[in-house]
């Protein structure tokens, strides 16, 4: 029993992780309605350009701040040059979109940074976390920094005009349109969030599984994986859709005979997809009544 | 006196499919007008066309300054309220926030306050239901509110697409009685378009009507409503 | 957790191709059925074996297009039939000495019963969510043929070698060009029978969901039965692709059936065109042919190089090889009536 429960906290705690990424995988879904594959490779460079920046001498928090800047514009850019000339075009399209900028990322992040692993810094120490072995003072900040990041988000939504409108402007856009709300611009908006979420996201993740090109790649599907499960309307269900996916990652990889590393992703999906055919619409996703 | 709303040869087309062929009519300032005409006529075509939600040509003109070529959004910030066909309710919002984004390209804070609680002393019903799921309001409930919700943007011209479809006639009797009030009292011009001839040309004061894509009547409501080869030909009553 | 409406009119999320514009003119195909049985007299062994690779995964991207371009349904998992073909191809060759011919329609079948069977619990997915479903499928799939207990057959992690066939009855030609005829008609029968298929009452069926899925309901068409159908006909397809790829490449191995080979089937269908059959060709040598040319062009940034010239294809021509195919057939009407 006293196993069970242990592995329970270590899952929440690496789960942490996912519940960043599956953060920033609803933000977009919020903005444009689909699910960005290369936003895992986009947070990937986004943590590189931090280490770069600490590497030429500039401290973290400095680096962070400036990183998150740099992302945010980023991904106002990368939706403007790539994504708005596509917006007319179907939406398979738009994901082979996705795709391609997901293979151009990653490559010249290995073309610049090669790759080989490297170190990143935590602003929170790795020390055991109140002499618990199973989280490190870093896991604990992670999980601190991603539900501020929530309460952020749901603040911004919830009580801001711009939230709103951004709400408006993905739910229904040409009624959002027809009370003036400039949709396009909406779009790149949450894109720009999206990429400073997972900034912030691939820069907590980054001292657990080091720095590569290829390092977010498990995290993404995970994080996807929470933010479907949470039932992508909601950042609380993906928060909490995070967590359990670390819960169920941690179990299986425990529980299951012969589950080794590679054989943990297929059955941690599976798991969900048993969760999705229960529950279609996610665990707090909002039943959708379809009317012809 | 100078027209609020001058089209001119105006034609939309559906991909390929050509909707409207040439149509052209005026809204005085301060009038209430309907524009009437069979199903597939057009009508809703029309209104779109004014807030560029289809492809046309031709020449629109607001108050001098022409549309063709705005983004609706920037026409619809020019004063324009545009309450489209299924009222297009943000259904998973309270009643509250739909008419907040009713007001979203405002910036006057004090003003979009008074004009909630105006929009609740024209509709009661709203303020009971203000916290409420826009979805889970009746349909003359939604109509109420898509309606309050064009009036946040304290528009000059309000466009409605066939407000009555779907609800009971008493109802639609109340709502055609505020849009009334809010024409004479909060001056705003209207242009109602209608399936249902007869209230339609009740409450406006003049009338236009649509054939396939052209307009082959147009003059004073009360004349077309006595009018009843008119009645007959174009309206079916 | 609250309610909400949605009401379905917003345009759906898959083009409909009309009927009409389903395949290529009569003149058009058979040009491109001359070329392609001329073509291998022209060039060496290992193009003729590029040009049959080409023409399976042809085969495996009009699955897909079958399935989503068809019946509306999102697969992420097609590399995981492809897979499983492969694989009982290259078993029954190699333990049980079968003909290679007639592994075949085993494979097709064998994947045919499972991709159905897949199609059951996916009936409750939709969308994104089914996309995650295949995803994980298609993860699952390379672990699978990996594990302990399945080695005496699969081979394990190296895979099993599968013998080259040579052309029958002692005809001169190479095995590379006698595997690209033989490949060409299967590639035909297949093509013949999907859009025979998608014609059909069934293939009706299938659009009618995937254009508007209450409606069909209520029309009668039994929803469950068609998907499942679909799932099950692409499952059966890819398998048979799947087959064909382990006897050209003559070997199976799971990590050559990873996601990335299903992320290929799913740019080879949005290249040729979703929903057209006739793009599969082209969306398949897209997916074969670009990534050599990317390393050529740039061996640090082929990865980079080959998603620009993604996205200039998606620029240039967002519904894929069908809007090329409509264009022509524009400028074509326009010089026959001038």
């Amino acid at each position: 029993m006293e196993l069970l429960s242990n592995q329970i906290l270590a899952g929440i705690a690496t789960g942490a992780i996912y519940a960043c990424m599956a953060l920033a995988v609803v933000m977009i879904y919020q903005a444009v309605d689909h699910l960005n594959f290369a936003q895992g490779e986009m947070a990937m460079f986004s943590t590189f350009m931090a280490w770069q920046m600490m590497q030429w001498g500039i401290p973290y928090w400095a680096a962070f701040v400036l990183t998150l800047i740099l992302s945010f514009a980023g991904g106002i850019i990368i939706e403007r040059l790539l994504f708005k000339p596509l917006a007319k075009a179907p939406i398979l399209t738009n994901v082979a979109g996705f795709i391609a900028l997901f293979a151009i990322v990653n490559s010249v992040a290995g073309l610049i940074w090669d790759f080989t692993i490297k170190q990143f810094p935590t602003p929170f120490g790795s020390a055991p976390f109140l002499g618990s072995q199973l989280i490190s003072t870093h896991q604990a900040g992670m999980i601190g920094v991603t539900l501020l990041l929530l309460a952020f988000l749901f603040f911004f939504f919830r009580f801001t005009r711009i939230g709103l409108a951004m709400r408006a402007a993905a739910t229904l856009p040409e009624s959002a349109r027809l009370v003036g709300i400039n949709t396009s611009w909406m779009i790149a908006l949450g894109w720009g969030m999206a990429s400073g979420i997972g900034a912030i996201a691939g820069m907590l993740i980054a001292p657990v599984v080091f720095l590569e090109p290829n390092m977010m790649g498990g995290v993404l599907i995970y994080g996807f994986a929470a933010a479907v499960l949470g039932g992508l309307s909601s950042p609380l269900g993906a928060v909490l859709g995070g967590f359990l996916v670390g819960v169920f990652e941690n179990l299986v990889g425990t529980y299951i005979p012969g589950a080794g590393n590679e054989l943990k992703l297929p059955i941690a999906l599976a798991l969900i997809v048993i969760v999705l055919v229960v529950k279609p619409s996610g665990l707090f996703g909002h039943t959708v009544i379809k009317r012809v | 006196m100078t027209a609020m709303l001058d089209i001119k040869d105006l034609r939309a087309y559906y991909g390929q499919v050509q909707a409207l062929h040439g149509l052209e009519f005026h809204l005085k300032e301060g009038s209430m007008t309907t524009l009437l005409g069979a199903n597939g006529a057009g009508k809703t075509t029309t209104l779109r066309a004014i807030c560029n939600m289809v492809r046309s040509t031709g020449t629109i003109e607001f108050e001098g300054k022409p549309l063709l070529g705005k983004t609706t959004e920037n026409i619809v910030r020019l004063g324009i309220a545009h309450v489209p066909q299924g009222r297009g309710t943000f259904t998973n919002m309270t009643v509250e926030e739909n008419l907040q984004l009713g007001a979203i390209s405002r910036s006057d804070k004090a003003g979009i306050v008074s004009d909630i609680e105006r929009m609740y002393e024209h509709f009661p019903v709203l303020k009971q239901r203000h916290t409420q799921q826009a979805g889970t309001l009746s349909g003359g409930e939604q109509q109420m509110l898509a309606v309050a919700r064009a009036l946040m943007l304290r528009p000059r011209l309000m466009l409605l697409d066939e407000p009555s479809f779907g609800l009971a006639p008493l109802i639609v009797r109340d709502l055609f009685k505020i849009l009334g009030k809010i024409n004479r009292d909060d001056k705003v011009t209207i242009l109602v378009v209608e399936q249902n001839a007869q209230l339609a040309l009740e409450l406006a004061d003049t009338a236009y009507v649509i054939e396939t894509g052209r307009i082959v009547m147009s003059g004073k409501a009360s004349d077309i409503a006595n009018n009843e080869d008119v009645r007959k030909s174009y309206l079916g009553y | 957790m609250s309610a909400v409406q949605e009401t379905v009119t917003d345009a759906p999320a898959i083009d409909a191709v009309p009927k009409r514009a389903m395949t290529l003119g009569a003149g058009t195909s058979i040009a491109v059925l001359l070329i392609l049985l001329v073509v291998p007299l022209f060039v060496k062994n290992f193009v003729v074996f590029q040009l049959t690779t080409v023409l399976i995964y042809g085969i495996a991207v009009l699955a897909l297009n079958i399935l989503t371009g068809g019946s509306g349904q999102f697969s992420l998992g097609q590399s995981a039939f492809y897979a499983l073909g492969a694989y009982i191809s290259a078993i029954l060759i190699e333990h049980a000495g079968m003909n290679y011919a007639l592994t075949l329609p085993i494979s097709g079948i064998v994947c045919f019963a499972f991709g159905f069977l897949f199609g059951l619990p996916a009936l409750r997915l939709s969308g994104i969510y089914l996309a995650l479903a295949t995803f994980a499928l298609a993860t699952a799939m390379p672990q699978f043929l990996k594990l302990g207990a399945l080695e005496y057959w699969t081979g394990g992690v190296q895979g099993l070698v599968v013998t080259k066939p040579d052309a029958p009855f002692g005809l001169p030609v190479s095995q590379d060009v006698w595997l690209y005829y033989f490949t060409l008609a299967i590639s035909i029968a297949i093509y013949v029978a999907s859009i025979n298929l998608l014609r059909s009452r069934s293939g009706r069926a299938m659009m009618a969901i995937r254009d508007n899925e209450i409606a069909a309901s209520a029309m009668g068409i039994n929803i469950s039965l068609y998907k499942t159908l679909a799932f099950g006909v692409s499952a059966g397809i890819t398998g048979v692709a799947g087959g064909l790829g382990a006897i050209a490449v003559q070997f199976v191995a799971p990590d050559s059936y990873t996601i990335q080979l299903a992320i290929a089937l799913f740019l080879g269908m949005v290249v040729g065109g979703v929903g057209w059959l006739p793009g599969s060709i082209v969306g398949a040598a897209f997916i074969v042919f670009v990534p050599n040319i990317a390393e050529s062009v740039s061996k640090g940034l082929s990865g980079a190089v080959f998603g620009v010239l993604l996205f200039v294809v998606i620029f240039l021509v967002p519904h894929g090889a069908r809007q090329v195919a409509l264009v022509s057939q524009h400028l074509v009407g326009k010089l026959k009536r001038s």
